[in-house]
């Protein structure tokens, strides 16, 4: 009965995919197959960084144990799709998958960029498995490397290699810090945290070009200025873009992203798009951890008839810049506002609230925890300032023990 | 425009850069094993003195050589960085020593104490001067033990500066260690008292409980003995409730409980060694409450003898009662409990075969405000949790729901949350709040 039913295939087993696949076995009853040739398994690729400085084995990323799949009948295959047409997919090793929907969760790849010696032997990226091997072997015998590009995966990076005690060289392009983000003064918080790591941190620095040592290796990585940084190592992490390739070659409408409505559709009948990989209508691309299993449950929940459309959510997200973790909760704007409240203790722990008319938009923190539950309720109840500030405490996450932030040490800026 | 590179400061963090102070560490450690081994042989027999403090106090100083430096090198989020690739912590060669190492020294312990002998000796002086007593290979133990605990807790301050929670759980597991499992007990000692231990109750200490002892601890008429009677009974049926109601199971397993203290100390480098397999938390409910259950039972078929002046279960309960000695008192909880650090993680006992932790764990699940909340979701799945923790939890199941952890097992280390690179974990007990 049921093996004669079309499966629901779903391409790609990040996070997007793989919670959708979940999702979709606690609703249905249809056969679902994952095609993927990253990994065999699905792993946390935001935890890549720690198998690399061995606080985990590849095992322990792996969220689930391998009786998982087989127990919830989810057919995992190792493969890559090159194509879709009329209801099947094509697979690189020339099978072909007939299915009744089709949801695309192929991620994201790494940024082009147009310097010249961006291939050479020696330049890495860090996003896939297969880049973290990569990286692995190049770190053994690696004195200097230079990391390129100032967003999150940048400082990981960095991270990773100050572990093995390699001298890095960190450029950034902006004049400060994750300045599309973050304003100024947590822009310093964590300038300060990266170059306490031994970590040398150029600002204001844009590359022209990776330079080559004639063998095809990379001996150094130059600035527009004129400096030439010594490396045989570099990493650039200038960003992601979506990973369309099979949209592409199945004819689906793409702009930056596979472009889907609110119910992620794509412009191919029965075939959804989830994940780093879509872009919605309103050009809103979000690659993050977050949105993408958040999709993956929506789009579960679309297929089932649960739901017509995704969920609208907060904005949320959270980081870590060596020892300062990071986290957000609503909105809270690259400059901030100069209603914003300001709490700041010891150099490295920072709150700020951000105020719209007196009332809480959103909040961020940097070297202490908040309670996201609590912080979007405020949000959502428009709470006024002033009776945030009297509850400051019910809204940190901290161990026990710990030291509070309190009202006394509101900075004025 | 120009570039702006910004100043790296003097005192850079810096981690896995060998300092010959380490070198010197593990010179020391090393003189002081050598030491300990060739003097169990009667080697130093006239220089009992010289011969403990080279044995004990040489190699202590050599761990504290050895991991202070490093722990102050560490950060909070470099703690972790390359034990994965570290034979001792993660089942190499040197691991399997040490365990291979560990578990011999606790045969011999228990089942051959003759071996022990000189060792034992020389620390006559020590024991005549804060015991007033001969020395015993218990004395041997204990001495050991509190040691162990002293050292590694240093190590475990330094690598933990940064959380307060952990400083303070610490200092509590290392006083209680000193004070009431070695000193207070050798104090009463010294006095002509039994050497009783205040912080031990039934079921962990399930002789304090057994109708003979109670008894004649009642008929010696003597206030402190008959004081410690009615404390280990109401500690066992009235304060551990309470207790664990208000905080979890952590009051006692990770603040004041010695199999803690050395789990938490000298087993902390070993912790990710815990299997964290669905497989593994099956046997360990089997296993822990099939102990409890078993040490009820004796210890009910015990007290009916008693009550009923043996014609219930003749000599079966007293039978009971030995194998249950041995194969949990002194085989589990020391032998595998221990000795397997290395290879199963610090709380192979605890997990187990303790029983105190299967009664403490039926409280902490049905009737305690315990439990571990989780900051909605903000988990990115990755697993440094479920890796790091000592009771082989899946944490990262729960986290990745964006459910709370109520888990029986759970000691409330705290590692879990420390741990955590995105703040989604904390240890809570408070009442609910808005
Ligand atoms: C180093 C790093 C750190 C990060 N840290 C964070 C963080 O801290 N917080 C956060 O919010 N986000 C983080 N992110 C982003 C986050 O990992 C992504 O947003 C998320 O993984 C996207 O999930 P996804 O399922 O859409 O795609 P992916 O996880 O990229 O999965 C897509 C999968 O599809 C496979 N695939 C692609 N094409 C095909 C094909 N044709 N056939 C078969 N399989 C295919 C790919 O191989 C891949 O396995 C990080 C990303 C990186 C690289
Ligand atoms: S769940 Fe966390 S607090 Fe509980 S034992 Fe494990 S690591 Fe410790
Ligand atoms: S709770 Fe924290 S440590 Fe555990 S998997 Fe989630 S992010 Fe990682």
């Amino acid at each position: 009965m049921v093996s004669s039913q079309l499966p629901i295939l779903i391409i790609g087993n990040g996070v997007a995919g793989i919670t959708a696949a979940r999702t979709l076995r606690k609703l249905t009853q249809k056969p679902i197959v994952v095609v993927s040739d990253e990994a065999e398994f699905f792993f946390s690729r935001p935890a890549l960084m720690y198998v690399f400085m061995g606080h985990m084995a590849w095992a322990d990323i792996e969220p689930y144990e391998s009786w998982f799949w087989e127990k919830n009948r989810i057919d995992l295959r190792f493969a890559r799709v090159q194509h879709l047409e009329e209801g099947r997919a094509q697979l690189s090793d020339g099978s072909a998958l007939p299915f009744e929907t089709c949801i695309i969760a192929t991620g994201s790849r790494p940024r082009q960029s147009s310097w010249p010696g961006s291939d050479l032997r020696g330049v890495h990226t860090f996003v896939s498995k297969s880049d973290l091997e990569q990286l692995h072997e190049a770190a053994t015998t690696c004195r200097d490397a230079v990391v390129i590009g100032g967003g999150l995966i940048g400082v990981e990076v960095a991270e990773m290699l100050r572990s093995r005690n390699i001298n890095v060289t960190f450029l950034v392009r902006e004049e400060r810090y994750w300045s599309s983000v973050i304003p100024a003064h947590e822009s310093e918080i964590i300038e300060q945290e990266i170059v306490r790591h031994g970590v040398q941190l150029c600002l204001a620095a844009e590359v022209r070009s990776i330079d080559d040592d004639e063998s095809g290796r990379v001996r150094s990585v130059t600035t527009t200025c004129g400096h030439t940084f010594p490396a045989d190592l570099v990493v650039r992490t200038i960003g992601v873009e979506p990973n369309t390739v099979v949209a592409d070659n199945s004819g689906i409408f793409v702009r930056r992203g596979i472009v889907v409505d609110n119910a992620f559709r794509t412009s191919m009948p029965n075939v959804f798009a989830i994940g780093d990989c879509c872009e919605f209508e309103d050009g809103t691309v979000e690659q993050l951890w977050y949105t993408a299993r958040d999709h993956g449950e929506d789009v579960a929940n679309i297929l089932t008839g649960l739901t017509t459309s995704r969920r609208k959510r907060h904005f949320y997200n959270s980081a870590k810049f060596f020892d300062i973790e990071y986290q957000v909760f609503g909105d809270v704007p690259r400059m901030g506002g100069n209603e914003d409240v300001v709490l700041k203790q010891d150099d490295r722990r920072l709150l700020r609230i951000h105020v719209d008319e007196g009332v809480v938009r959103g909040f961020h923190s940097f070297g202490l925890r908040l309670r996201g539950e609590t912080c979007l309720r405020m949000i959502d109840e428009r709470s006024n300032i002033e009776d945030v500030l009297q509850r400051l405490t019910s809204i940190q996450f901290d161990a026990e023990f710990s030291q509070r932030i309190t009202s006394h040490d509101r900075l004025y800026v | 425009m120009n570039i702006v590179t910004l100043t790296i400061p003097q005192e850079v963090v810096q981690s896995n850069v060998p300092s010959w102070l380490e070198r010197l560490g593990a010179a020391l450690t090393t003189m002081g094993a050598i030491v300990f081994v060739l003097g169990s042989t009667g080697a130093f027999e006239t220089v009992p003195i010289l011969y403990s403090v080279i044995s004990l106090i040489v190699s202590g100083v050599g761990i504290l050589l050895l991991t202070v430096p490093a722990g102050l090198r560490v950060t909070s989020s470099s703690m972790n960085t390359n034990v994965m690739r570290s034979p001792v912590r993660r089942r190499g060669l040197a691991g399997w020593s040490l365990g291979v190492a560990l578990t011999l020294f606790y045969i011999l312990l228990y089942w051959f104490p003759e071996t022990l002998v000189h060792v034992v000796a020389s620390l006559e002086p020590l024991s005549r001067l804060i015991r007033n007593s001969p020395a015993d290979r218990w004395f041997l133990y204990g001495t050991l033990y509190t040691l162990a605990v002293l050292v590694f807790g240093v190590r475990m301050l330094v690598r933990y500066r940064h959380s307060r929670y952990h400083l303070l759980r610490t200092v509590s597991l290392i006083t209680a260690q000193l004070v009431f499992a070695y000193l207070l007990p050798s104090f009463l000692a010294a006095m002509g008292e039994p050497e009783l231990y205040v912080h031990y109750f039934w079921p962990l200490k399930y002789d304090y409980i057994f109708p003979s002892s109670l008894s004649s601890m009642w008929s010696s008429g003597e206030g402190l003995t008959q004081f410690f009677a009615v404390w280990t009974v109401a500690m066992t049926v009235v304060i551990t409730p309470i207790l664990t109601y208000f905080y979890g199971k952590r009051w006692y397993c990770s603040w004041i409980c010695g199999c803690g203290a050395l789990a938490e100390t000298v087993g902390d480098p070993f912790r990710q060694n815990a299997d964290t397999s669905l497989r593994a938390w099956k046997i360990e409910r089997w296993m822990v409450h099939g102990v409890l259950l078993f040490i009820t039972v004796v210890t009910v078929m015990l007290w009916l003898d008693h009550v009923y002046d043996n014609v219930v279960f003749g000599s079966l309960a007293q039978r009971l009662k030995d194998i249950y000695g041995f194969v949990i008192g002194a085989m589990f909880s020391g032998v595998i409990g221990v000795g397997f650090y290395p290879i199963f993680g610090s709380r192979v006992w605890c997990r187990f075969g303790c029983p105190m932790a299967a009664y403490l764990g039926i409280l902490q699940k049905y009737m305690s405000r315990f439990r571990i909340t989780t900051n909605g979701g903000q988990c990115i799945s990755c697993g440094n949790c479920s890796t790091y923790c000592e009771m082989g939890i899946d944490v990262r199941a729960y986290a990745q729901r964006g459910e709370n952890i109520v888990r029986a097992s759970c000691v409330g280390c705290g590692v879990c949350a420390s741990v955590c690179p995105r703040g989604v974990l904390r240890l809570e007990s408070g009442a609910k709040q808005r």
